[in-house]
């Protein structure tokens, strides 16, 4: 099983569901994540709006932060390496993110 | 009917008193009487303000903040306001603050913009109004906490938040909410909970009802009786402010005055006499200051007998407009939305109706409709709507729509788990705000194919739906290709546009009416809103009474009649105090067509040239 660590843009709610739009991959992958904390995953989300501290103690996020600015968000890290980076997870990707999170291969790159 | 005089006990008050009630009631003047009377009796008490359009400045004659400030001249009193703008600044502050120099800008202010939609501003007010209840260590200094709550609607709002919250948190089970992450709630929890079980403990909080004797202030305060029961709120009083009692038999302005009153009594003696009732005489000055709040509750009726000396000779009254003559004006576009703004109590739902029933007259598509949730547009028109569409913007009934619409947007791309995660979230009492602001939006759309007049809550209500009008535009302008209703989208614009809206500024010739409409003028403009025209309602110029009390408020009228045309507004109505409530088509058309009989003014007072 793998950590996943997601760093959120400023959101009101997991969902998105408070702001203006409502983002159909947000609400996609707020979705997975539950499934995936359900199946035993260790699962770490952080809202820029709400933890912004988390995101200047990661080392990698706050170095991309820097660098590329704000647009970097949505992060997803996966074992403390970046998976994802500016957007969710498509409709496409699921299975194989899931697959990934789960299943007993060896993690890339570590 | 008679009941004794209302009198707050030092020995027997409860801690916590809160005042709600319609609009212009005299909720502010009540509770700064109450407080300074508390205070004066030796007692440490904290006076707080909830309306985001607070009058206890003025009245108290000393800036507040949102710290308490001690009141000079009387030990042991101080106060503060509770402005949820800026209260959502502060938050803000305290959240960006930190960071700066750690994150980079674009993170700053992406952070900043997020934290500026209405949600945010609601709870970081209701943040404050509830740690003043359920946290016992940040009030430990004081004896009494006397809360001036904004009028009914936002009052109820802001009183069932805590249970809603409360409700809220211990349901979810997902990792976040508007609030923060729910792992490090656990602490606000107990102070939701602690503020529901204060609220609701009869030994330590008492609501007093403020009304004054009229049908519509009665029924709101009858509605608000039942309301604030049923989120546990048992613990309540009634007090009917500002009940005349003629001392001029043969006046016949006075004699309606007092019958128009006994009238309204009568009619709600059921629910007066099932709550603990007292009333306060109309007084003849403006409660401004220590001294007027003292007068307040003095049981001496403080009025001189003798007719008031004609010390204002030089006062001529302006020239006015009729408010069917601003329709006139307004509805040559043929289409749009006409607004009533101001103070409660000031008379927005009437004139609103008025406006409604005239444009309807002529021949006009005509929808009428209120932001304001404690608003009953039917009763104004005492059921008679021919021609006329009504509505109202119900905060339960959009959020019920708003969530259905939501859920059947995602349902192609949903299954169980990601409905129910929605639903969770929808749950959110911050979702409350976003279908009312929606419903807003929808209801000015609706000027394009037609009029429609709209009557807004009061003063408070409005600043903060203008505020999250902007924060959305903002929002929305940094989206690109937005999937929102062009309602939505164009809000702004068609606020902005001075042929499309038009906005009355509806008030008192009283300050503190006149003084919140300049201020909501100043707010309006900020937001480049322009208002078309102020009205000044239920004046007592010309009336003829040779009733000493109304003959002194007359006179009061002069320097803020002057001030409106002076200092605020280019284009004034003027409309008089009525015999009997305008209610009705006929009585609202009437209303529309009164003009100020200037010769009899004139006469009356004197003159010299303008």
């Amino acid at each position: 099983m793998r950590t996943i660590q997601v760093y959120d843009p400023p959101l009101c709610c997991s969902t998105g569901v408070c702001g203006t739009t409502i983002d159909p991959a947000l609400l996609r992958f707020a979705v997975l994540l539950k499934e995936l904390i359900q199946k035993g995953a260790k699962v770490e989300r952080y809202n820029l709006s709400q933890q912004p501290m988390a995101f200047v103690q990661n080392a990698v996020v706050k170095a991309l932060l820097d660098k590329e600015g704000v647009q970097v968000l949505p992060l997803t890290l996966l074992d403390g390496a970046v998976h994802l980076k500016g957007r969710y997870i498509t409709a496409t990707e699921l299975d194989a993110f899931r697959e990934t999170v789960m299943g007993n291969n060896a993690p890339t790159g570590s | 009917m008679s009941l004794p005089h209302f009198c707050p006990d030092p020995a027997t008050a409860p801690r916590f008193l809160l005042f709600t009630g319609k609009g212009g009631v005299g909720k502010t003047s009540l509770s700064c009487a109450t407080a300074l009377k508390l205070a004066e009796a030796g007692k440490r008490v904290l006076l707080i303000s909830t309306d985001p359009a607070s009058n206890l400045d003025e009245v108290l004659e000393t800036k507040l903040t949102a710290l308490p400030t001690p009141i000079p001249g009387v030990l042991g009193l101080s106060a503060l306001n509770i402005n949820p703008i800026a209260a959502a600044a502060a938050y803000r502050a305290r959240l960006i603050g930190p960071m700066r120099g750690l994150l980079p800008e674009s993170a700053l202010r992406s952070m900043e913009e997020q934290l500026s939609g209405s949600c945010t501003v609601e709870i970081a007010a209701f943040d404050e109004f509830s740690n003043f209840i359920g946290n016992s260590e940040a009030v430990k200094d004081f004896d009494h906490l006397i809360f001036d709550t904004a009028p009914t609607g936002h009052t109820l709002r802001l009183m069932g938040l805590a249970k809603a919250w409360d409700h809220f948190l211990s349901q979810n089970t997902n990792g976040a909410s508007c609030l923060g992450p729910l792992a490090g709630l656990e602490k606000q929890r107990a102070v939701y909970e602690a503020t529901v079980r204060t609220l609701a403990d009869p030994l330590i909080t008492q609501l007093i009802l403020v009304s004054r004797p009229q049908s519509a202030a009665l029924r709101e305060a009858e509605r608000t009786a039942q309301e604030l029961r049923s989120v546990g709120v048992c613990n309540q009083r009634l007090v009917i402010n500002g009940v005349f009692e003629s001392s001029t038999p043969h006046d016949s302005i006075a004699q309606s005055m007092v019958l128009r009153s006994e009238a309204a009594l009568k009619a709600f003696s059921p629910f007066i006499n099932t709550m603990r009732s007292c009333i306060l005489p109309l007084r003849s000055i403006n409660i401004l200051g220590l001294a007027g709040l003292r007068l307040l509750l003095d049981s001496h009726d403080a009025t001189p007998a003798e007719s008031v000396s004609r010390t204002d000779t030089h006062w001529v009254a302006p020239a006015f407009h009729s408010l069917q003559h601003l329709i006139a004006e307004m509805e040559k576009q043929g289409h749009g939305v006409i607004m009533t703004m101001g103070k409660g109590g000031v008379g927005k739902t009437t004139i609103a109706a008025a406006i409604a029933v005239l444009l309807a007259q002529r021949g006009h598509p005509v929808h009428l409709t209120t932001t304001d949730p404690a608003a009953h547009l039917a009763d104004a028109l005492a059921g008679e709507h021919q021609g006329l569409t009504l509505s109202r913007i119900d905060p339960a009934a959009e959020t019920a729509t708003y969530t259905r619409e939501v859920l059947a947007a995602q349902e192609s791309q949903l299954d169980d788990a990601g409905r129910s995660l929605l639903e969770e979230d929808l749950r959110s009492p911050c979702t409350e705000e976003i279908a009312v602001f929606r419903a807003f939006a929808r209801e000015i759309n609706r000027g394009e194919n037609g009029f429609v007049v709209l009557d807004t809550a009061p003063t408070g209500h409005t600043l903060l739906l203008l505020d999250a009008s902007e924060a959305y535009h903002r929002e929305l302008e940094r989206q690109s290709g937005s999937a929102q209703p062009q309602s939505v989208l164009r809000l702004m614009e068609r606020l902005r546009d001075r042929d499309f809206t038009h906005i009355l500024l509806v008030t008192l010739p009283e300050a503190t009416p006149v003084h919140e409409a300049a201020a909501l003028q100043e707010d309006l403009r900020r937001a480049r809103i322009e208002p078309f025209a102020w009205i000044v309602n239920q004046s007592l110029l010309s009336s003829g009474s040779s009733n000493p009390l109304l003959q002194r408020r007359e006179r009061l009228e002069h320097q803020y009649l002057r001030e409106i045309i002076e200092k605020h507004s280019s284009r004034t109505a003027w409309l008089p105090w009525q015999a009997q409530e305008p209610v009705g088509v006929k009585a609202l058309t009437q209303l529309a067509g009164s003009e100020l009989r200037r010769d009899a003014a004139l006469t009356q007072n004197a003159p010299t040239a303008l």
